[in-house]
């Protein structure tokens, strides 16, 4: 395929807007988040800063701007400084596999409303959510301080058990579609979303993700009660705003995944593609948040039971039995 | 199956949490909406009147000895009929922590504890209250308490005519 001036902007197009999109909605999120978080324990949440709080994350970026960015005097300077960037940049890359609506036709060319159709698109992601361990990992480590170094050692271990069930619920949703590329897989559920063929690879896959994005109950890389703030407790101002946003990000896009995986992704009945898929992904992070307001934090080794001998197997057998069902069919 | 307990317990929070979305939270915002505070909390100081509308206070610094953190200044001051009063009066609440010490010492019962409590300021300066932010019209919790009806010093009423005074013993009379 040569590339056209006209498919480059297209592409710089695809790509600026749907920066705009992630860094607004994962901003969003934060505050729906404190909100919601708010209704489920009876309080108010945040709702000062302009109507119903709704500029309140304009207000948190200016504080985090504007606070001292500190660097501790033992800390390893390059590592310390690259690593919130090692945390965001790989949930942010997510996005450029995710198909948010059906191909569009504008003036006589097909449109995907995806920036890559990657034909290994769930290698990929899988890829960068092993990649996003570095930022962790090297954050913690870099900062020279115990707590720190204690949170991304557990991050460390906790992200690689649960990747193992992540990538192996998926197996069985390949499978299905007969495709690693996302725009297939969403094509396979045109008739049914897998959710009804994989009820156990769906579960499996939403509590790895929960993991993954190191929410509670599986936050225990960050746990505050034991670890002050774990891997990035020696981390200040827009450093530590990377880390935030960049949680964020990933949440929404493992929302969308786990939508694209399991409910058809933009597939749906009446409203347009693109409305189907914000109400999947909105729906996941409510399912987030509402899990964050409910549960308490795992103990280690039930985290690690939970991982390696409980899912794990599971998402094995659950791959077998896929497989007789689709030899025998 | 303990998983299946497990699971089921997991729901049941997942549906208590969620029921509680739709009640009314108990957040009271402040500036706002107001809790009415129990008629003996301390929420700010007052300076009352007596019943006949004249200040109580007769610029005793029995308050700000009593204060323990030294938030009370004061310069007392003579009217022309012999009454005491404070020439100007001053309580620094950014130093104020509230303890009611002042309203006990009182003898006169002009300074006493308020329910009500006061906005928080941009600068400290405002927090320092004078006599004219301080004193109230009415005459606070005993409405008809006059410290001149029962001390007389001969400034309102003849001396030894107040309430519950003896007239003034005669010392020649008590000779022998």
């Amino acid at each position: 395929m040569t590339w056209t001036a006209t498919d480059i902007a297209l592409m710089l197009g695809k790509i600026v807007l749907l920066y705009a999109i992630i860094l607004t909605g994962a901003a969003y999120l934060v505050l729906a988040e404190r909100r919601i978080l708010g209704f489920l324990q009876d309080r108010i949440g945040p709702n000062r800063v302009g109507p119903f709080g709704l500029l309140q994350p304009l207000a948190d970026v200016i504080k985090m701007l504007t606070k001292e960015d500190m660097i501790p005097k033992a800390a390893d300077r390059l590592l310390f400084s690259m690593a919130p960037a090692m945390a965001a940049i790989p949930a942010i890359l997510t996005f450029a596999i995710i198909p948010v609506g059906a191909p569009l036709q504008l003036f006589g060319r097909q449109v995907n409303l995806q920036v890559a159709d990657l034909n290994v698109g769930v290698l990929f992601f899988m890829a960068l959510s092993s990649v996003a361990v570095y930022g962790i990992a090297l954050g913690g480590w870099a900062s020279n301080s115990k707590y720190a170094l204690l949170g991304s050692i557990r991050g460390l271990s906790q992200l690689i058990s649960y990747e193992l069930s992540m990538g192996l619920s998926l197996v069985p949703v390949v499978m299905l579609a007969k495709s690693l590329s996302l725009a297939d897989i969403v094509n396979a559920q045109a008739d049914m979303p897998f959710i009804v063929y994989q009820p156990v690879a769906f579960v499996i896959f939403l509590v790895s993700i929960l993991a993954e994005c190191r929410r509670i109950p599986f936050d225990l890389p960050e746990a505050e009660g034991e670890l002050v703030a774990g891997f990035h407790t020696e981390y200040s101002g827009m450093r530590f705003g990377l880390f935030f946003v960049g949680e964020y990000i990933n949440i929404i896009s493992l929302s969308s995944l786990a939508s694209l995986f399991f409910l058809g992704g933009w597939r749906g009945p009446l409203l347009p593609p693109i409305v189907w898929f914000f109400i999947k992904v909105g729906l996941f992070s409510f399912l987030f948040i509402w899990v964050r307001g409910t549960l308490p934090r795992l103990r280690y080794d039930q985290l690690m039971h939970l991982g390696w001998k409980f899912l794990t197997p599971l998402a094995l057998l659950n791959i077998l039995v896929t497989g007789w069902w689709l030899a025998l069919r | 199956m303990p998983i299946l307990n497990d699971i089921k317990e997991i729901l049941t929070g997942l549906s208590i949490t969620f029921r509680h979305i739709f009640r009314k939270p108990v957040t009271v915002q402040f500036p706002e909406e107001r809790r009415a505070m129990p008629e003996r909390f301390r929420g700010s100081i007052v300076l009352t009147r007596d019943p006949d509308g004249a200040e109580r206070c007769v610029a005793c610094y029995l308050c700000s000895g009593a204060c323990p953190v030294d938030c009370i200044s004061m310069a007392a001051a003579e009217g022309e009929n012999g009454r005491r009063y404070a020439a100007w009066f001053r309580i620094n609440f950014s130093r104020c922590i509230l303890c009611g010490m002042c309203a006990e010492a009182c003898p006169t019962l002009a300074i006493q504890m308020s329910p009500e409590m006061f906005h928080c300021k941009r600068q400290v300066i405002d927090m320092v209250y004078e006599k004219e932010d301080l004193l109230i019209d009415g005459t606070g919790k005993d409405p008809n308490y006059n410290f001149y009806r029962h001390a007389g010093t001969g400034v309102v009423q003849p001396r030894g005519s107040g309430a519950g005074e003896q007239a003034p013993a005669d010392p020649r009379s008590l000779l022998p």
